[in-house]
């Protein structure tokens, strides 16, 4: 998977509730989740967002709830990856599940700043900061991910296993 | 090498003859569970894969309790969305309103977590089950629609740290404040990915409706399941739900070998942990009751999956008889199933409640995470017996909230501040 856009920095244990606050998950509509993307962490975020950008957020990014809503509404936005020091593990699982592709590396979260052009390649392991010119190595997905996210996703995998 | 609790309830799950941590299995799952937020994404995923039937219409739990009963219209159909899927799969555990309850404090109680059970919820705070010797853990609708239709759900094998309490805790201290303060010393991702597997003397004497809230709160910490090795206790709460509800048998005692592998070992002497808070915006900012000064509030909520039990009831009521809440506070109370509001009627601890000005509403999540039932405004402050103190949880994202035991709240509303409960007992 690869993909580049402009950097948007949030800082660490940002959770399910400012990514989506709760009082939108009364839908399943995606267009209308993508409305409220980060609102409680940056109100404007849902404005500024241009599709094909990237989030680089700290450390346990998507700690809280369990709501799929929240990296749902974060690809519905448009944003093409989520690179961050670490992240909350139902968060992780949900997002390579729905494929939004997402990446850890701590020295990327920390190098990149909000603004700088990033392109991330999954399948070559590495992230490009290309305003600042540095490579960051990443990690591969193991290959049970990796095949879950070259199936497009859980529903998909499971669709090609009962073929 | 011998293996965790954790580790051998995963390993029964699987037809692998070994695992080990780091490792990706796919697992049985024994029961699979849904609200009203978050089964709708499950159900609209089961339907595109073109499943016919659900893996075992028995198995296949439904819980609205979120948003119900329903908050508006929006909510309502979501709430359909689940009663409609029911019917036609014919499910013998949805739960409609009337029935439902707050799901973690629900389905113990109906008899449907067994010990040695593989438990995944469409809920972060399914991790509760643990408390009865189960793996439970929360995962998103994607897996849940998945196990909807295999009956499966994969997991990388986690690696464990074992948490051992000593010694007998102080008045007014519960599973919440050790679990509070547990969280405290290791940080809202301290067991990011990993078991929490709660131990010792301590834990031993614990009772269930404290080991339930212990285990609930393994989320709050980044766990993936927090887990008690069941033992007396544990049969004896079995015991206690009529035998014609419960899930067939006792389920399976499973206990950690003696040369199980951990990833770390935290000591904790219960003796020194007094009545704590955990400050905004993190269930992490713990802090001791006493040393809060003349913290104001404006709302009280003593509820939820956490400590929305009898018991929890029980110490509220002990420290509200006769009193009254202060009049600018808000007080409202929320039994966490129906069987739990016809016990709190039956002794008599509604009429406490009412009487100390407070609301005793039906059971819900509601103002847990903002749904409804109890919102906050701009700039209010609640102190509340819940889970989570993110920015924005219970409402206005320039609110605040504390989150303490039922009886620090309850001595909270009475003095209209952050309160020990010696300061009103």
């Amino acid at each position: 998977m690869a993909c580049k856009g402009k950097a948007h920095k949030f800082g660490d244990n940002v959770n399910t509730d400012e990514i989506l606050p709760a009082r939108y998950l009364n839908t399943t509509d995606k267009a209308e989740l993508s409305r409220h993307c980060m609102e409680d962490a940056d109100k404007n975020f849902a404005h500024k967002v241009k599709s094909g950008d990237i989030i680089v957020a700290g450390r346990n990014f998507g700690c809280g709830s369990s709501r799929e809503h929240a990296p749902v509404a974060i690809k519905a936005a448009g944003v093409s990856c989520v690179i961050a020091e670490s992240f909350a593990r139902i968060f992780f699982r949900n997002s390579i599940n729905i494929g939004l592709p997402i990446v850890e590396s701590p020295e990327a979260s920390k190098g990149i700043a909000k603004g700088d052009t990033v392109s991330v390649d999954t399948h070559g392991g590495v992230i490009k900061d290309l305003t600042k010119k540095r490579a960051y190595k990443i990690e591969k997905y193991p290959p049970f991910m990796e095949q879950i996210i070259a199936n497009g996703g859980l529903m998909n995998s499971i669709s090609k296993r009962k073929r | 090498m011998g293996y965790t609790i954790t580790e051998k309830i995963l390993l029964k799950h699987t037809k692998l003859k070994a695992i080990h941590p780091g490792e990706f299995i796919r697992a049985k799952v024994d029961i699979c569970l849904g609200n009203d937020i978050t089964a709708p994404f499950a159900i609209e995923e089961f339907e595109k894969l073109g499943a016919k039937d659900v893996f075992d219409r028995k198995r296949v739990v439904l819980v609205p309790d979120h948003f119900a009963p329903a908050k508006d219209m929006k909510s309502a159909n979501q709430c359909k969305r689940l009663a409609v899927f029911a019917k036609k799969h014919n499910l013998t555990n949805y739960f409609e309103v009337g029935k439902m309850g707050v799901e973690h404090a629900l389905l113990p109680e109906q008899g449907l977590v067994l010990p040695g059970d593989l438990i995944i919820g469409a809920d972060s705070h399914t991790c509760t089950y643990g408390a009865l010797g189960a793996f439970a853990s929360g995962v998103g609708s994607t897996d849940l629609a998945a196990a909807f239709a295999t009956g499966e759900c994969w997991f990388k094998v986690p690696q464990s740290i074992k948490f051992v309490y000593y010694g007998k805790p102080r008045k007014w201290v519960g599973g919440k404040d050790l679990i509070l303060y547990t969280i405290g010393k290791i940080g809202v991702d301290g067991a990011r990915y990993k078991a929490m597997e709660f131990c010792g003397e301590t834990i031993e004497k614990l009772p269930m409706d404290d080991r339930l809230t212990m285990c609930n709160m393994a989320i709050e910490a980044g766990g993936k399941n927090g887990i008690i090795a069941p033992d007396k206790i544990t049969r004896q709460y079995l015991r206690s739900i009529k035998k014609e509800k419960r899930r067939p048998g006792d389920g399976k005692f499973y206990a950690s070998d003696k040369d199980a592998v951990y990833n770390e070992t935290v000591e904790i002497d219960a003796r020194a942990v007094e009545p704590v808070v955990a400050c905004p915006d993190l269930p992490s900012n713990v802090k001791p009751v006493k040393s809060l000064k003349d913290v104001a509030i404006d709302q009280v909520v003593i509820g939820s999956c956490t400590n929305g039990r009898l018991s929890d009831l029980e110490i509220a009521a002990k420290i509200l008889k006769g009193k009254k809440a202060r009049s600018n506070v808000r007080l409202i109370v929320i039994p966490a199933t129906q069987k739990i509001y016809l016990e709190a009627m039956k002794e008599g601890l509604a009429k406490i409640f009412i009487d100390a000005g407070g609301v005793f509403s039906t059971p819900t999540c509601g103002p847990c995470l903002g749904g409804h039932m109890g919102i906050l405004a701009e700039g209010e402050r609640a102190i509340a017996t819940t889970n989570r103190n993110f920015v924005g949880r219970m409402g206005h994202p320039n609110s605040e909230v504390y989150l303490s035991n039922p009886a620090v709240a309850a001595a909270s509303a009475v003095k209209g501040k952050i309160a020990h409960p010696d300061e009103v007992v």
